[in-house]
């Protein structure tokens, strides 16, 4: 008899490893994927939709479509898993049993942990994307700010990709002369990863985007109209948008499979749960100390993958583990790009920002519909 | 003179830059003149706390690295 596979979630990482499972399984399973609204959300493409670059409707498609045929998909939100019972909860539908239960629930925005902040703007939903676009078309002068409320978030250079962005629409609109660019970040440098911020730091002073680093963001006075740090520090704004903190998804928490912010504990080679059996985690949904992002949660669902078709078909797991890779692309304006790879023994490097790796942005973003959610790619 | 330490934080297995904004937190709790110290394994804490604490005033009072731990000694600003 098949094992019942049942991954929750159908963004990349779990359309991936639901179409890997299948293929690779032999019949050996027999895959659900549950998701709530059953539309695949290419979520990269949000940081365009805000500075009016991409059309928000290319941006998503019917997760019907993108998984395999013998792949069965469940409309409807999980709202409690229980490991020791082996079964996934519904909201509307009959409890799925599992002998195996993948976690690719990813994270959720909370804009309203911060207080005052939920009438900032953001560019980590589509509705977000979307406002602020509208925010920056009718924006004439004054002083623009991006700052970060909470780590971790997803896409590490998100927030500096966006300030190079925005800097090229305004120049775009001929208002650069009448705006400022603040770029604040929870560190004394662009972002995170110090080789890359070496690299950029350059070309924000050249863009004249003003960097004000050891700035977390704590609070923001609507009325004032500033937004005060951790550190005690108070900046006034005309136009505010914010990296909202981020936290794992209600089930997972609901379920107590998370720590206090929903982030599942994951061994951070297999991929296992590290207190449940027959659980894995893909992607943002796990607590491992690395980028969030689709990149990540690609490579891991071809581990868990290989690790659930071997358990499957009563094979010893595969000699493959996740090592950490990471692989970005970050937009630096002006039609250029860089790009950012890591793994766990090996620090990042980023090339000088050049035009071919803007266009392998732009490829990648197009050509993700037809081979990234099959498996295609490595 | 002894010294007493206000707050203690365990960041050891933090990755950048979660130990830097854990103490940023933590400081925010602290009276002028108490001193926090912190306990990581990230050997980028080492840069971080020490610039973190010149562009925010407050002093690094002691620092240094025992068995692959390093030791954060910071001290909150006078007002």
């Amino acid at each position: 008899m098949a094992d019942e596979v049942v991954i929750l979630g159908g963004g990349v990482g779990g359309t991936i490893v639901a179409n890997l499972i299948a293929k690779e399984s032999n019949g050996r399973a027999h895959v659900t994927v549950v998701d709530s609204s059953g539309i695949h959300v290419y979520q990269p493409g949000f940081l365009y939709v805000a500075v009016g670059l991409e059309n928000p409707a290319a941006l998503h498609r019917p997760e019907s479509r993108l998984l395999r045929r013998d792949v069965n998909l469940v409309i409807d939100r999980a709202t409690r898993v229980d490991p020791a019972e082996h079964t996934v909860f519904m909201e509307w539908g009959r409890p799925l049993r599992y002998d195996q239960l993948v976690l690719a629930t990813g994270s959720r925005t909370m804009l309203q942990e911060v207080p005052g902040g939920q009438e900032a703007h953001d560019f980590y939903t589509m509705e977000g994307a979307k406002r602020l676009f509208k925010a920056l078309r009718s924006f004439q002068r004054g002083t623009i700010v991006i700052g970060v409320a909470g780590i971790p978030y997803k896409c590490p250079p998100a927030p500096v990709e966006f300030a190079f962005l925005l800097d090229d629409y305004l120049r775009s609109r001929g208002i650069r002369g009448h705006t400022q660019i603040k770029l604040l970040s929870p560190l004394n440098r662009a972002f995170t990863i110090e080789a890359t911020s070496k690299l950029v730091q350059p070309i924000l002073a050249e863009r004249d985007i003003e960097l004000t680093g050891f700035f977390n963001v704590e609070s923001v006075d609507t009325v004032a109209q500033t937004v005060t740090s951790l550190e005690g520090e108070t900046v006034g704004y005309d136009l505010l948008v914010l990296v909202p903190p981020h936290r794992g998804q209600q089930v997972i928490e609901d379920s107590g499979l998370g720590d206090d912010r929903g982030w599942v504990p994951v061994d951070k080679n297999t991929l296992k749960h590290t207190r449940f059996e027959h659980i894995w985690a893909i992607g943002d949904t796990t607590d491992i100390p690395i980028s969030k992002s689709g990149s990540v949660a690609h490579y891991e669902a071809t581990v868990a993958a290989a690790e659930i078709v071997a358990t499957v078909k009563g094979e010893e797991p595969p000699a493959h583990v996740y090592d950490g890779k990471v692989m970005c692309f970050l937009e630096t304006g002006q039609g250029k790009a860089t790009t950012i790879q890591f793994d766990y023994d090996h620090p990042p490097v980023s090339p000088t920002p050049a035009r071919r790796w803007h266009w392998a942005k732009a490829l990648f973003n197009k050509t993700y519909w037809h081979t990234v959610p099959q498996g295609r790619l490595p | 003179m002894s010294i007493t330490i206000a707050t203690s934080l365990d960041l050891k297995g933090l990755s950048c830059p979660l130990p830097i904004i854990k103490t940023a937190k933590a400081m925010k709790g602290l009276a002028p003149g108490e001193l926090l110290e912190a306990f990581a394994t990230d050997p980028g804490s080492v840069s971080d706390f020490k610039a973190w604490a010149q562009t925010t005033g407050n002093p690094l009072v002691e620092s240094g690295e025992e068995g692959g731990v390093f030791h954060f000694v910071l001290k909150k600003k006078e007002m």
